[in-house]
């Protein structure tokens, strides 16, 4: 207790404590919002302390222990959160799940987390617990958030949060100092909640996490960028994510600043603007996603509107950044810049609720060179981060004035990186894992014997000391002729187009380099019409011969790109095709958090790989797919396969 | 309702159709093109005036009455083809449901002043209810002429909501809707009537809807009711079969 900041107190070394200490030391200060009926509502440090004390107290109320596990599922709602810390306050362990699974994969997290209560959102989470039941009798309670809906049901597992709360009350009231307690019980190496991986390779792991590793990694991030309780955050991303987790939970328990819950899913853009947060979170797929719509009106506005905009972001990219990063530039450039601050970028950053951001991080994916350097030149500080669930996303950082398009930062404090002989990067971070849960084998596989976390990812550290990753280190492959393949690195940059939504790459152990390539219906729509080029749905867009002309713009343009990196020369894509329907996590083609199944997509459409390697022009497929609510169809079509132009290497050609 | 029969000129739209909506229940009518189904439903709410026939409703008994006294005694409706204030925002479009239950007086409301603005007050609370029971949160502030067709369709059915009515109406609630949106309309029906206890007739062409939704179904053909039944019945009704659903079902 030393310090004067309360929010930097580094004895406090367990989240159910640095609750109390918030409502405490600042009690009266938000922490926070939601919307409700059209406004936003407010909870003070003090009022949540009490929630979740009459919460913890319901939920022993209704047996539950110390060292047991509770599923969380739903969008972001401040009682879900609650939840979290209720069930830290009892010992327990808080496990989110991610709120658009389909109910057989929830079954499998349930399972393997020998889950027995569950708090979720409303009915839609409710008839999947539900449904699963049968096959998972082991789950006896599941309380709801929002009751609309669920009034006729009769199942007595079930249980309103409102009633859980009153039970709570009641078993405190006859159990006094039973909170004060439990949470005197808990110890900074229990588990404090547990994570389950996207699963990108086999069966989701679930990644367990200390309180004092947790807050370590919360407590570096929050000294690294100086937030305080004046902070606000908005909370739209997927609880079960350790992002979102880190960045709404964890940093917001050790810096105290207010979280926003956003009404629902669809008006987060709408809560985004009304909040203006001063931190921001997002991976790229978002940023995209706000950009496309940008442009997307930009294109639509009037002919003086469109000119003025290209102009001026003509000027902030010449400057833009280097403004913000405080580096020398001319008069005059500083003249536009302020000049279009007034008429363009200050307008465009309210409208993206971006008024306020002092630091906005992107991280999980690369991000497209035009995305990036288009947010850092209208004055956001967009860096980048790099980290996984193993390691509470405390690995490297880039500060504010030293961002670099290409890299992911340099270690925080305390992190140690080795880079292995196959390129893998090794890091020892105070935000490490304790294990996965019931899954010795793949703790010790991932953790070297020194301690070091094997990311998996492939890398380098710079000239400057920063790290630059290229690929997943399992899947940089090689060409039959022994050339160096990173598929991830040329989906990547064919991704960075608007038109292109996903791209699968193939070449490992292969002659040359191919592609399926999914459009952006979005975007490529919008394009159509422009054309007067009517279409049907996405299969009939896809298989439009100008739609290939446009992929195949994209496509050349990106080896016109790898050509000049000797590295990479041999990388380019000789064939494409436009896939007829749209890769979805549903079908297994994609994890959760949107990353391609490469190996899985293979094995899927094996007919249409080999066409691209048979010299085929077409090849007829059919597809099965799953619906939302569980039914099966068929798609068929002929998919069409185009050769793409390759340019000889700019450089010599590195022989491997 | 007792012989309703109702012609316009020399065409006979209803003859003699008698049937009953209990309390609580959702009461389907169906029928092919032309059958009367429309006019049955504006007989119910006072548009169409009967030549024949009575319809008690609460225990009054009545030939006929205006749209505004159906609408005071808690019967409201959604009509076939979208009829909202285009370049009102939703917000605004269900506020108007809300114009009977609206007390205060005509200059302060001009003067938003003391009651009017408590009053005010109060319907927005109702009207952000009733956005939050649709979950239309994100177009809240958006002019309905630029929504989907889906969309408006569940602004109309909040208009109607805005009125707490008990008898509500639904003419062709899923037209023109694909799978998804029927399914969520389906699901805000069924909502509807089981919350607010709302007693529901509504007129729909999805079969598949009509059956799953339904307590009872009556089946009108050129102006005659040719059966009466609960789902099951309707669908082994020989006549109904006949007239309606063909072989193909």
């Amino acid at each position: 207790m030393a310090q004067s900041d309360p929010t930097i107190d580094s004895n406090v070394d367990t989240f159910p404590l640095l609750l109390l200490q918030h409502a405490r030391k600042q009690g009266n200060r938000t922490a926070v919002r939601e919307k409700n009926l059209g406004i936003w509502q407010s909870w003070t440090w003090a009022q949540v302390a009490n929630e979740v004390r009459a919460l913890a107290c319901g939920l022993a109320a209704q047996g539950f222990r110390r060292g047991m596990n509770l599923a969380i599922i739903g969008d972001n709602r401040p009682r879900l959160y609650w939840s979290f810390a209720a069930a830290q306050c009892l010992g327990g362990v808080p496990v989110p799940m991610y709120q658009d699974a389909v109910a057989q994969e929830m079954l499998f997290v349930l399972e393997n987390a020998e889950i027995e209560y569950a708090i979720v959102e409303d009915q839609e989470q409710v008839d999947k617990l539900l449904e699963i039941l049968p096959q998972y009798p082991n789950l006896k309670h599941i309380i709801y958030d929002d009751p609309r809906g669920l009034r006729n049901y009769t199942q007595p597992q079930l249980m309103s949060y409102e009633r859980l709360r009153e039970v709570g009350r009641e078993y405190e009231r006859q159990n006094p100092g039973f909170f004060e307690r439990c949470v005197a019980e808990i110890r900074p190496q229990d588990v404090c909640v547990m994570l389950y991986t996207s699963g990108t390779t086999g069966k989701p792991k679930g990644v367990c996490h200390t309180h004092a590793g947790f807050i370590a990694a919360a407590r570096g991030d929050v000294e690294f960028d100086g937030f305080t309780p004046d902070d606000e955050v908005l909370s739209y991303l997927p609880m079960a994510w350790v992002g979102d987790h880190l960045f709404s939970y964890a940093q917001a328990m050790v810096a105290g600043f207010t979280v926003n819950c956003p009404e629902s899913p669809e008006t987060v853009m709408t809560d985004l603007r009304e909040i203006g947060p001063t931190y921001y979170f997002a991976p790229p797929r978002v940023f995209e996603n706000l950009l496309t719509t940008v442009m997307i009106r930009i294109d639509d506005a009037s002919r003086i509107k469109r000119h003025l905009f290209h102009t001026f972001m003509g000027v902030a990219r010449r400057c833009g950044a280097q403004i913000m990063d405080g580096k020398p530039v001319s008069l005059s450039d500083r003249l536009l810049y302020w000049l279009g601050d007034l008429l363009i970028y200050g307008p465009l950053r309210n409208v993206l609720g971006m008024s306020r951001i002092r630091v906005a991080y992107t991280g999980g994916a690369a991000i497209g060179p035009d995305l990036y350097r288009f947010y850092r030149s209208i004055g956001i500080n967009l860096k980048q981060l790099y980290g996984q669930t193993e390691t509470s996303v405390y690995v490297c950082k880039q500060a504010t004035g030293a961002a670099k398009l290409d890299s992911v930062g340099r270690p925080l404090p305390g992190v140690e990186i080795k880079i292995a002989d196959n390129g893998e990067v090794l890091v020892k971070t105070p935000g490490m894992l304790k294990e996965y849960y019931k899954r010795p084998d793949a703790t010790a596989e991932s953790i070297s014997p020194d301690g070091y976390f094997l990311t998996g990812d492939a890398g380098f550290l710079d000239a400057d000391g920063d790290l630059k990753i290229i690929d997943r280190a399992k899947d940089v492959g090689k060409f039959a002729h022994g050339s160096l393949f990173a598929p991830q690195f040329i989906e990547n940059k064919l991704k960075f187009f608007p038109y292109i939504k996903e791209a699968v790459c193939f070449g490992d152990k292969r002659s040359m380099a191919c592609a399926f390539v999914n459009i952006d219906i979005q975007a490529v729509g919008n394009w159509a019409e422009k054309r007067n080029l009517p279409y049907s749905g996405y299969i009939d867009l896809a298989g439009k011969p100008d739609v290939y002309g446009l992929i195949q713009q994209c496509v050349e343009q990106v080896n016109a790109d790898l050509a000049k990196e000797p590295h990479l020369a041999d990388s380019q894509i000789h064939r494409f095709l436009v896939l007829h329907k749209e890769l979805d996590p549903d079908e297994d083609e994609l994890t959760r958090t949107r990353k391609v199944r490469r190996s899985f997509v293979a094995q899927k459409y094996a007919v249409l790989v080999d066409a691209l390697y048979g010299g085929k022009t077409s090849q007829f497929i059919r597809t099965q797919v799953k619906f939302e609510d569980g039914r099966t169809g068929n798609i068929e079509a002929d998919v069409k396969i185009r050769d793409a132009a390759t340019y000889p290497a700019a450089a010599q050609r590195i022989s491997a | 309702m007792e012989n309703i029969s109702l012609a316009f000129g020399g065409v006979k739209a209803l003859s003699e159709i008698s049937f009953d909506v209990r309390e609580h229940e959702i009461r389907a009518i169906i029928g092919p093109n032309g059958a009367g189904k429309s006019s049955l439903l504006n007989v119910i709410n006072g548009v169409y005036h009967p030549n024949e026939g009575t319809i008690t409703y609460k225990g009054n008994t009545r030939r006929q009455m205006r749209p505004y006294e159906a609408a005071s005694q808690g019967i409201a409706r959604t009509f076939q083809n979208i009829a909202l204030f285009k370049g009102m925002t939703v917000l605004d479009n269900i506020m108007t449901g809300r114009t009977l239950k609206m007390h205060a007086g005509f200059l302060s409301q001009c003067l938003y002043f003391g009651s009017a603005q408590r009053e005010e007050l109060q319907h927005r609370e109702k009207v952000e209810q009733i956005i939050d029971f649709l979950q239309i949160e994100s177009i809240r502030k958006t002019p309905v002429g630029r929504l989907a067709y889906g969309l408006q369709k569940r602004v109309e059915l909040g208009r109607a909501l805005a009125a707490e009515p008990q008898l509500l109406l639904l003419d062709e609630p899923m037209a023109g809707m694909n799978v998804e949106e029927k399914q969520d309309m389906s699901r805000f029906i069924l909502d509807v009537n089981d919350e607010f206890g709302t007693t529901i007739v509504l007129i729909e062409h999805d079969m598949g809807v009509v059956m799953d939704l339904s307590d009872r179904v009556v089946v009108l053909d050129y102006g005659r009711k040719i059966g009466d039944g609960t789902p099951d019945e309707i669908r082994n009704n020989k006549a109904v079969i006949d007239a309606y659903l063909g072989v193909a079902h």
